[in-house]
């Protein structure tokens, strides 16, 4: 056990650092600092285009489909110098961090071949197509049918809450195949092109009044045959297979933004006096701690040898983050006071804290309720009996 | 970077958990708390035919070698049984006299430490009057004081070893609410004392010790709460069925793995900071005491509250757990003074 980095790894360091800070005080200097997933996003395509362009975007895949084969120590630095240049969140995070390890377990030499250069390259932007108003934590219950039909799939449905789905290029389906189907069976897991007569996406404003989210329509939305992941009827095992990856080492990058939010709190508490209060500093201590441990934790979760399973440790992650940082919103505006609820614009947007405070409170729903976590912990972490199902 | 145990850490885990499990049962540690809160033989076997007692101190005077990681397993397992063992005491006054003992003050002492022959603890005091090495004051909550034959007292003065049968020495036994680490209070009148020969070191190396293996011990202690409460959920039926079938019971249990996964990360980075000198090691040791306590305490509650009526007897060992688990959140540091250090350096505040 060490946590130490060795000389080499530090000059990797030197490394990202010099030519991340390089970019934001250069070519990318508009773009520097941004906490939202939607401003500016034409510009953080071509931001997705210059990391690749220098292969940085993908560094953990094999060099063999433009990644550097990148060891964990080397992820883990990459994430930490991209956060520490205040380089905004990745606009294909979903096509790097979930599509592409999806395409290298499950799918063929040829998807591989099809879709991997495009996501490296940060030509293709990715969205995912799970959720839909009937299959939120009841995942499995998705209804979006797709049918085969001379030699393309059919689909018709509706998903909801796709993320950024409104600048993507592509978005993966689940989808049911199998007619009458139920529960996990039946169901494939599809690769469609966005920009089709059959796809339409709408905006749903959130309560921050972001729009990050979309509702996705397919009416007689059509993909080649060839399209699906895995078998026809296995897509659920796809889909869990996916979700596993966001467990990975995208989560360093992610507790990066983290750290900048939390140091904004510490920043407006020592300016405006609460840091003060013993009851406001035992609440920044609690949310440095939380910080720090949830670091170690993935650490921990990242350096285990055997990824195949996913051990319990592994699913007590997405509960910790989430409720952390719903907390630490909830300090923010304890620590802001009434000045957190009136913003400068004419517009109803708010800067980085007021937006936590608000934003964060998806983030212990969606990817899994709270809730459901609990049940995914107890059931498979701890081997309680499994809930009482109703009729499906 | 490798933040996962190496094959020999794992034996020694291994090794340290078979014992304690075979050794340190319920019917022995009962027998000790009924007496002076020391399993004796348990000791003895521990350090003489185990070995482990030497653990995380110098090899030159009689230990194992090795650093705080392997410590912190130790102290793990033992937490796990709630053994009624001092190691608290050879956690804080070996690290103190091998950070910043003289040479002869560590090889009188470590090896007699580290062989069982002695037992060691610490005793803190907020009125030690010092006339030359001569002291004079009282010490409280001393833990295992009754059975210790030598003591590490310490104020902000300085550190001085004292021999339990030093004349001006009284040490009396307190009816304590942990039975399985009972207190005393020492009175000291003009009783000689050896001043430690570098006690600015002797006294860091003590309190990461001490905190080290207090959190250690309750990581162990808050997975066992957890283990044994999850086989009580499969076994016990209600309403026709398990309850662990109930989601108010098993988010419950949830919210205990939540929490005692991030205590282990807890101690094991602060123990892992200290064995690499890491500069995060002061933030990570305030961490790893605070958070590990009050995991253990709100562990071993939720065993008591999710056993119904059983887990409120004597007879069930709920309450050990419950009882070390308070006794740790108080002990070396109360959770908000930590968490205070903590925010002082998070505002800049540290001195």
């Amino acid at each position: 056990m060490k946590l130490g980095f060795s000389a080499a790894d530090e000059a990797f360091r030197r490394e990202c650092a010099e030519w991340l800070n390089g970019q934001m005080a250069g070519e990318f200097k508009d773009i520097k600092g941004i906490t939202t997933l939607t401003e500016k996003a034409e510009r953080r395509k071509e931001w997705e285009q210059q990391l690749a362009a220098h292969k940085w975007s993908c560094i953990g895949w094999p060099e063999q489909w433009g990644g550097r084969n990148a060891t964990l120590a080397q992820q883990v630095i990459f994430a930490e110098e991209y956060a520490r240049a205040g380089v905004p969140g990745r606009v294909n995070h979903i096509g790097v961090e979930l599509a592409g390890p999806t395409l290298l377990t499950f799918g063929t030499e040829e998807q591989k071949k099809r879709f991997l250069p495009g996501i490296a390259a940060g030509q293709t932007i990715f969205c995912q197509g799970f959720s839909e108003p009937n299959a939120g934590s009841d995942l499995a219950s998705v209804r979006t049918k797709a049918r085969l039909e001379g030699g393309e799939w059919v689909v018709n449905g509706q998903k909801i809450w796709t993320s950024l789905a409104h600048i993507s290029d592509w978005i993966f389906v689940v989808t049911r195949s199998e007619e009458g189907s139920k529960g996990p069976k039946g169901l494939t897991f599809l690769m469609m092109e966005i920009d089709q007569p059959g796809i339409e996406i709408r905006p749903i404003k959130q309560i921050n009044g972001d729009a990050e989210f979309n509702e996705t329509f397919f009416t007689d939305a059509r993909c080649p045959a060839d399209s699906l992941i895995g078998a026809i009827g296995d897509g659920w095992r796809v889909a869990m297979g996916l979700l596993a990856f966001e467990r990975g080492v995208s989560t360093l990058g992610q507790q990066m933004g983290f750290r900048n939010e939390l140091d904004e709190v510490i920043a407006a508490a020592k300016a405006n006096g609460a840091a003060q209060d013993p009851l406001i500093r035992q609440r920044l201590a609690k949310a440095e701690i939380g910080l720090r441990l949830m670091r170690y934790g993935a650490l921990r979760m990242l350096s285990a040898t055997d990824h195949s399973k996913i051990d319990g440790a592994a699913l007590t992650y997405k509960i910790q983050w989430a409720s952390w940082r719903r907390s630490l919103g909830e300090l923010a505006m304890d620590v802001l006071g009434q000045p957190g609820e009136v913003s400068e614009g004419a517009d109803y947007e708010w800067s980085v804290l007021p937006n936590l405070f608000l934003y964060s409170r998806a983030d212990t729903i969606y990817g899994g309720t709270n809730q459901i976590q609990r049940n995914l912990i107890a059931e498979r972490g701890l081997g309680m009996p499994r809930e009482p199902r109703g009729d499906i | 970077m490798e933040f996962v145990f190496t094959d020999e850490q794992v034996m020694i885990g291994e090794t340290a958990k078979t014992f304690f499990a075979e050794n340190a049962t319920s019917e022995r540690t009962r027998k000790a708390m009924a007496a002076d809160g020391v399993d004796h033989d348990l000791w003895t076997s521990f350090c003489t035919e185990l070995g482990l007692a030497g653990v995380g101190l110098p090899e030159a005077a009689g230990g194992a070698g090795l650093g705080m990681i392997e410590f912190a397993i130790v102290a793990e397992a033992a937490g796990a049984q709630v053994a009624a063992l001092p190691l608290l005491g050879l956690a804080t006054v070996g690290q103190a006299l091998a950070a910043g003992g003289s040479d002869a003050q560590a090889s009188a002492w470590l090896p007699r430490l580290i062989s069982g022959e002695v037992v060691a603890a610490i005793a803190g005091s907020h009125n030690l009057q010092a006339n030359g090495n001569m002291l004079t004051g009282t010490a409280h909550f001393v833990a295992h004081g009754a059975v210790a034959g030598l003591f590490l007292v310490a104020s902000e003065a300085g550190a001085w070893l004292v021999d339990a049968g030093a004349a001006g020495l009284t040490v009396t036994p307190q009816t304590t609410m942990d039975q399985t680490r009972p207190y005393a209070r020492l009175t000291l009148a003009n009783v000689a004392g050896e001043p430690l020969a570098d006690p600015v070191a002797a006294m860091a190396a003590a309190r990461a010790g001490g905190w080290i293996c207090v959190a250690a011990e309750a990581l162990g202690g808050a997975q066992a709460t957890l283990d044994r409460t999850v086989a009580y959920a499969k076994d016990r039926v209600q309403f026709g069925r398990a309850i662990g079938s109930f989601q108010a019971y098993k988010h419950r249990l949830a919210d205990m793995m939540v929490d005692i996964e991030q205590a282990r990360s807890a101690v094991y980075w602060a123990a892992c900071a200290v064995d690499e000198g890491s500069d995060e090691a002061a933030l990570a040791l305030h961490a790893a005491k605070s958070f590990a306590a009050d995991t253990y305490f709100r562990c071993a509650g939720d065993m008591i509250q999710l056993h119904g009526g059983i887990g409120f007897t004597w007879e069930h060992d709920a309450h050990l757990f419950f009882k070390r688990a308070r006794a740790i959140q108080s002990m070396l540091g109360a959770g908000n003074w930590h968490r205070e250090e903590v925010a002082k350096m998070i505002l800049g505040e540290a001195a």
